[in-house]
């Protein structure tokens, strides 16, 4: 009795959420009506009262319960309230976009808090089952909230593409898994790492290469990127702006833990992965968006190449590589929801508009969009004192600091070529002529624009707080 | 020989012989018909190693849920299926290739396979136990946590499939057997007095 209550202290925000998503199930079944109603605030409040359990944890407290499957300790909590904030975020940009759409179906706050659960199971898990279960309550819902626009023909294109290869990525890591499994006699990431030792076997490689595959699919890193242009594309926008934030959270932090408590015995062969995955996805993040003329594209290739910049990072394997990865996350988080709250701004009489020449001439009809937009622009772009530039700083640094010079000169050469294409629209808004003005936005995507565009600008002030909550996380994983 | 061994024969040449009537059937229900048996006579295969819990879950799950699923599919879908197997003769050749080189690979590998003594039964079956009470003694303490995390899953994907097949159609006529029960006389016929040689308008 006693271990199952130390248990669930430890496991609170997800059993939040797991109680709160059964009881609106429940409340959206019996209600008897189609539209969301209340169901997004309801789903808002729950995440915020997972949100402020973790926040409010004690520090220092950790451990390992549910016998092995499941860790509560610094390096998740950050994760998890940078997941829990990319879920409330979009929930609360969703919803005028859906009643605009006609589509607002009180599933997809359900869809949401079902996705953020899987996330946070995935981000505490502590073995391979555990990985494998939150990963697909994960995934399943996002599958579903690809194609929630089932009128749609390409956002049901999109569902049904990320679907298919969703299923195929989540075979590869179960195959990887049960290699893993068949040459450790483990499945707790800490059993492996004792199993292998310093010389793990071509088995283990291959289990390690495996299951490799699948979280790369997951964290969209090339060669695994193929489906996340058109999914962004074809999903509803607040859909987009929903996976290019929280689940990318999710997975580069289950990345991490997995080559920090699974492998460390075998440093060399991951690492060769994640440098030649970082490089590729660098790369083409940069030169595949020069082209796209659709802002959603366009911010596909760009958090493609993000995800390369964030396993920079992770292929120094170091502590400080660690703490740069955290950094770049919630810098990343930060800045893709303000510009997704910019993308869902761009409507014209009531209709979404996602082509970058909608956004010509913006300067002469909305000048603080515009500012807060190129700040945005210069910020991903990675330019000083922005905080988009303090991200890239630390991750490069954790690189050069481990050897990695090759690696580092070739980040910051993407990073250039990359910062082509966002100032190419700052260009667009000041320089071109206007194009027709947008619709009044919603005070929340005003304000998630104008805070995210803000503190981006402002980093520098007071980056203290996120220095030390990444610094805390980082260290509890060595 | 035992009356075991004796079960182990008969099971296995019906499982065989089955499996083989699957391929070669002309009826494609009378393949999913014998897919069953296959699937029955591989539970008798499992009862007699003592896993009588794979055994249920064979019955339940593949014969139950799954081969209902395969019948629905091939009597709905209109697939000549007389017409595939016609082609079978074209892709014999690479097939059959195909097949010897797996057989190959399979008995060199399992040939030379030993399995680690080690790692067999880590944790054996306690004495005096089932395998169905061991198992459901581990599923509910040791494993709560995943059990619970499948049982969102199962959630989450039934709520995906109703949110994504699910059609609230208006203007859709439907059979209220309430409203016709309480149909009288009264308001289902009305009589209209009609001119001589001037008809009404129809509505």
């Amino acid at each position: 009795m006693e271990t199952l209550q130390l248990a669930l202290v430890h496991a609170l925000p997800e059993v939040i959420l797991a109680i709160g998503v059964i009881a609106m199930v429940l409340v959206g079944a019996f209600r008897g009506k189609p539209d969301d109603g209340p169901m997004s605030e309801i789903a808002v409040v729950l995440l915020g009262a997972a949100l402020v359990a973790i926040v409010l944890k004690t520090p220092g407290v950790s451990g390992v319960v549910f016998d092995n499957a499941f860790v509560d300790d610094r390096f998740g909590d950050f994760m998890k309230a940078l997941a829990l904030i990319g879920s409330i975020v979009t929930l609360l940009m969703a919803g005028d976009f859906f009643r605009g759409e006609g589509i607002n179906k009180f599933e997809f706050p359900i869809l949401v808090v079902l996705a953020t659960l899987g996330m946070m199971m995935l981000i505490s898990a502590n073995g391979l089952i555990a990985l494998y279960l939150g990963l697909e309550l994960m995934s399943l819902a996002l599958y579903v909230t690809a194609a929630l626009s089932r009128d749609d023909a390409r956002a049901s294109e999109a569902g049904l593409k990320y679907f298919v290869l969703g299923a195929l990525s989540s075979g590869m890591l179960l195959y990887g898994a049960s290699l893993l499994y068949g040459f450790s006699g483990n499945v707790s990431f800490a059993g492996i790492a004792a199993a292998i030792g310093d010389h793990p076997n071509v088995g283990v490689i291959f289990g390690l290469v495996f299951l490799f595959t699948g979280l790369a699919f997951k964290m969209s890193v090339v060669p695994f990127h193929m489906w996340t242009p058109d999914v962004y594309e074809g999903a509803p926008t607040p859909v987009t702006a929903f996976f290019a934030s929280a689940p990318k959270m999710a997975a580069v932090a289950i990345a991490t833990r997995v080559i920090y408590t699974a492998f460390p015995g075998a440093t060399h062969q991951w690492q060769q992965i994640v440098i030649f995955m970082s490089i590729a996805s660098m790369a083409l993040g940069a030169f595949a968006a020069i082209k796209q003329d659709n802002i959603k594209r366009l911010m596909a290739y760009s958090s493609i190449g993000h995800m390369g910049f964030a396993l920079v990072g992770l292929a120094a394997g170091t502590e400080e590589g660690v703490k740069g990865v955290l950094f770049y996350m919630a810098i990343y988080l930060v800045m893709t929801l303000g510009a997704f709250a910019a993308i869902l701004s761009m409507r014209v009489n009531g209709k979404p508009v996602e082509k970058i020449s909608d956004l010509s001439g913006l300067d002469n009809t909305n000048r603080p969009m515009a500012l807060f937009i190129a700040l945005l622009m210069v910020s991903l772009s990675g330019v000083p004192p922005l905080a988009g530039f303090f991200a890239k700083w630390y991750v490069f640094l954790a690189a050069v600091q481990a050897n990695l010079f090759t690696l580092a000169v070739i980040g910051v050469l993407c990073s250039a070529v990359a910062a082509f294409y966002y100032w190419r629209i700052i260009k667009v808004m000041y320089f071109d002529d206007a194009a027709p003005a947008f619709d009044k936005p919603s005070l929340t995507l005003r304000a998630v624009l104008a805070v995210s565009a803000v503190s981006m600008l402002l980093y520098w002030v007071y980056p203290a707080p996120l220095v030390q909550a990444a610094d805390s996380a980082a260290k509890s994983l060595f | 020989m035992s009356v075991a061994t004796a079960f182990f024969y008969l099971f296995s040449i019906i499982t065989i012989a089955s499996a083989a009537m699957v391929i070669v059937g002309r009826n494609p229900v009378h393949s999913v018909l014998f897919l069953i048996l296959a699937f029955v006579s591989a539970a008798g295969l499992f009862v007699l190693t003592g896993a009588e819990f794979l055994a249920m879950l064979l019955v339940v799950v593949y014969v139950g849920a799954v081969m209902v699923l395969f019948l629905f599919v091939v009597m709905m879908l209109d697939v000549d299926f007389a017409q595939l197997q016609k082609t079978v003769g074209k892709y014999l050749p690479v097939g059959g290739l195909i097949t010897l080189v797996v057989l190959a690979e399979l008995v060199l590998v399992v040939g030379s396979w030993n399995v680690a003594p080690e790692s067999v039964l880590s944790t054996p079956t306690p004495a005096g136990l089932s395998n169905t009470a061991a198992l459901g003694q581990v599923l509910y303490t040791q494993y709560a946590y995943l059990f619970q995390a499948a049982g969102l899953v199962l959630l989450t994907a039934m709520i995906g499939a109703i949110v994504l097949t699910l059609h609230h159609r208006p203007n859709v006529k439907r059979q209220d057997i309430s409203a016709q029960n309480a149909r009288t006389r009264a308001t289902a016929i009305e009589n209209k007095h009609v001119p001589s040689r001037t008809g009404v308008p129809v509505p």
